[in-house]
């Protein structure tokens, strides 16, 4: 009926060739809360070769504005982000969710607008970062740290709006002293949602709470994630309940695994 | 629940939100939900095993809905042709009140006093049997699920498994204090005998069957009706009289398009290749036939359906074919199980069926009741784009469209408050400068915020307080030589 793409949808990307140059979006959330994992995410992208360019001038994706309704605003901020990125170069994300908003929903909410061919090319260069590190730079991370077991937790958007499914787990599984754990609902929401979190406070701590039981019983030591906005609500529901799992930023864990101490700045 | 309180008038906004900690403080209905949601999505993955297989019998699936759905006003004309030339009665009813007038005068005129009804979430919808019961007819479910919610008094909380918030013991319980001569037992074939045995007595006695309809299939007037336990054959063929309701975007264009989407339907539904019962009733009994009602109704409901037609978008909510995979794979429906949405149809479906139906303004809260995680959309047999909904419904709250498309309530989820909110932030994120100065005081007095302060408190009640940076990525950024062109 409607052309639209399906957020259920895998949707196989094109993968671009390796470039001499990326843009790095580092969101508002890894600004303001996690900053050390938009390091880890240049800081890998560097250790490819890459020249890792972080334009001054970046804020926010505008997903909070749009998933509530305001899409005047969601567009105005959303403007703000794209005239960042003016190369015809890859924009990578250390967030499947913001990457998300701005790959699959930037052209929804600009359709019919006049800047809506320039939205949609911007659109196509957006990556997730594990996706692109798999994918474009054929990473394949070194470990140089002790034994130790983690549980990796994809957020919704990373696998169900940017097709990234078993790409973290791979780098992950690259390490030769890492141990993957299971999870009993891998796939499961953690129950973050933006605002959804403060909207439904119960439902969506039950939800966290749950998240938080699986990863505890998966014999992990330390939780990784590809996003920040479940890490800040799995963190703060682990920290409250007594619950003694780090949760960090992937990029950031393999950044101490294999390039401590080399490209970090 | 009754219908007074299930229905526009009266309910406050926020009813979801209001019932939702209930639910989760009850460890019971908690556990039953997530038992049932853990089987039901183990069965649906297992029938599909082969994502090509999936991907290809979905794409045929929703283009057939969507096909049906593009010519529905000229599908429905020729629906009632077909189902008038195979001798079945065709109503139609703009309102839920119309389609409860229309069985009641149906019934009346036959001298009906007993019903039997198959399962019909449409009937639920327009809440028929207490319309029934209120005007002196008597009405017995005879889906066993829905037979034991009305034993219990209460109303569906699944669309295709009505009881699933009960377990066995409670089931056991139920029908030890209402079913005279019953004792206790959790043995699953003495309580379905049981319930056989009543039931039995039913259909014999029962005046009319009243059913729902899967698909209305418009090129030979067929209404296609699916289950598993015999209850809607029986229903449908044994009373003198039939009576179907459904809504209006049931109907099909072909009988060929019934095979692709019957497979969705049960393998999304309960993980069955097939239903024991498949019915393809196309007219009451002809002469010389020995079984079968005298009398076939057809009701067709619109109850706000052309108004979410008229919206290009909003009109794939009427792609669905009611098979539940989206509450079955739902993290919020499995937490607080169906009765917390407060209306006839729960989970996602739910979440944007009941706010275009009964209008923002009484269930307002429930597109914001998710987290967008898209599990809904991922088995959604049809491929509606439930999440993209529930953000359109989302802003139809705070800025209706034109009125002549606008959903029913639109605009009532605005508040000075929020508006002041998204524009204060859109300021921000439109000014880098400020921005990042933002960031900057953050790093410096983020963490004196106090976590009682709304709205972070309903962070806090659960969690510890966000630790903001010491020093931001722009920052250390800048320190670290990315910050250039």
């Amino acid at each position: 009926m409607s052309g639209r793409e399906v957020s259920g949808h895998d949707v196989g990307r094109d993968v671009p060739e390796k470039p001499e140059a990326v843009y790095f979006f580092g969101t508002c959330l890894v600004d303001l809360f996690y900053p050390e994992a938009g390091m880890a995410g240049m800081a890998l992208l560097k250790s490819q070769g890459i020249r890792v360019i972080f334009p001054p001038d970046q804020t926010c994706c505008g997903q909070p504005a749009r998933n509530n309704g305001w899409f005047e605003q969601a567009r105005a901020v959303a403007r703000q982000q794209i005239k960042c990125f003016p190369k015809p170069i890859p924009v990578v994300v250390p967030s499947g969710s913001c990457a998300g908003m701005m790959a699959r929903h930037y052209p929804d909410l600009f359709a019919g607008q006049p800047d809506e061919a320039e939205v949609r090319a911007f659109a196509a260069r957006v990556h997730e970062l594990t996706w692109f590190l798999v994918h474009v730079c054929r990473l394949t991370p070194t470990d140089h740290g002790p034994p130790v077991t983690v549980a990796f937790h994809g957020s919704c958007h990373s696998q169900r709006e940017m097709g990234v499914r078993d790409e973290p787990r791979q780098l992950l599984r690259a390490l030769a002293n890492v141990t993957v754990a299971d999870l009993q609902r891998p796939a499961e929401c953690c129950g973050f949602g933006g605002t959804f979190s403060v909207r439904q406070p119960g439902i969506s701590a039950a939800m966290a709470r749950d998240k938080v039981t699986d990863i505890a019983t998966s014999g992990a030591g330390e939780v990784l994630s590809g996003d920040c906005g479940c890490l800040l609500n799995l963190s703060g529901v682990m920290e409250r309940t007594g619950v003694p799992i780090r949760a960090r930023h992937i990029a950031e864990f393999l950044v101490e695994r294999g390039l401590a101490g080399e490209t970090r700045p | 629940m009754t219908p007074e309180t299930r229905t526009a008038t009266g309910t406050p906004r926020a009813a979801f939100t209001g019932k939702a900690p209930a639910a989760l403080n009850d460890p019971r209905l908690r556990a039953n939900f997530r038992r049932a949601m853990d089987g039901l999505m183990a069965k649906r993955a297992a029938q599909f095993a082969d994502p090509a297989e999936w991907a290809a019998l979905r794409a045929r699936g929703t283009e057939a809905r969507a096909r049906a759905l593009a010519k529905l006003p000229e599908l429905l004309e020729r629906l009632e042709r077909r189902c008038t030339e195979n001798g079945i009665v065709v109503h139609w009813a703009e309102t839920p009140a119309e389609a409860n007038a229309i069985v009641l005068g149906i019934l009346q005129a036959a001298g009906a006093r007993r019903v039997i009804k198959g399962k019909s979430m449409v009937t639920e919808e327009i809440h028929l049997n207490a319309h029934l019961e209120a005007h002196g007819i008597t009405t017995v479910e005879s889906d066993l699920g829905e037979y034991i919610i009305q034993l219990a008094g209460e109303a569906p909380s699944h669309i295709v498994m009505p009881c699933i918030h009960k377990n066995k013991a409670e089931i056991a319980a139920l029908f030890a204090a209402r079913i005279p001569g019953q004792g206790y037992t959790e043995t699953v074939d003495e309580l379905t005998a049981a319930a056989r045995r009543t039931l039995r007595g039913e259909f014999a006695r029962a005046d009319a069957g009243i059913s729902g309809v899967n698909f209305a299939v418009a090129e030979t007037g067929t209404l296609v009706l699916i289950e598993n336990e015999g209850n809607g054959r029986l229903s449908t063929t044994l009373p003198p009289l039939h009576i179907a309701v459904t809504g209006i975007e049931k109907a099909l264009e072909n009988l060929e398009d019934v095979p692709p989407l019957l497979s969705l339907l049960t393998r999304s539904a309960t993980g069955q290749p097939i239903t024991t019962y498949v019915n393809m009733i196309s007219g009451p009994r002809r002469p010389g036939e020995k079984d079968g009602p005298h009398a076939v109704h057809l009701v067709l409901l619109d109850n706000g359906r052309s108004r979410i037609y008229g919206d290009p978008e909003l009109r794939d909510t009427l792609r669905c074919i009611r098979c539940a995979a989206c509450m079955n794979h739902c993290p919020v429906y499995t937490r607080v199980g169906g009765h917390t949405y407060t209306f006839t149809y729960p989970g996602p479906i739910g979440k944007i069926l009941t706010p275009q139906i009964e209008g923002l303004d009484c269930a307002g809260d429930q597109p914001h009741a998710s987290s967008l995680c898209g599990a809904c959309a991922e088995v959604c047999p049809v491929q509606i784009p439930i999440p993209e909904l529930l953000v359109r419904l989302r802003g139809e709250a705070v800025h209706p469209g034109p009125a002549a498309v606008a959903v029913k309530g639109g605009g009532s989820g605005y508040t000075l408050f929020e508006s002041l909110g998204w524009r204060c932030s859109t300021l921000v994120f439109t000014s880098p400068r400020l921005y990042r100065t933002v960031g900057r005081l953050a790093g410096w007095f983020g963490t004196l915020m106090p976590g009682w302060l709304p709205p972070l408190n309903r962070w806090t009640r659960f969690r510890s307080k966000p630790r903001f940076a010491r020093h931001s990525l722009h920052q250390l950024a800048r320190k670290g030589g990315y910050d250039h062109e």
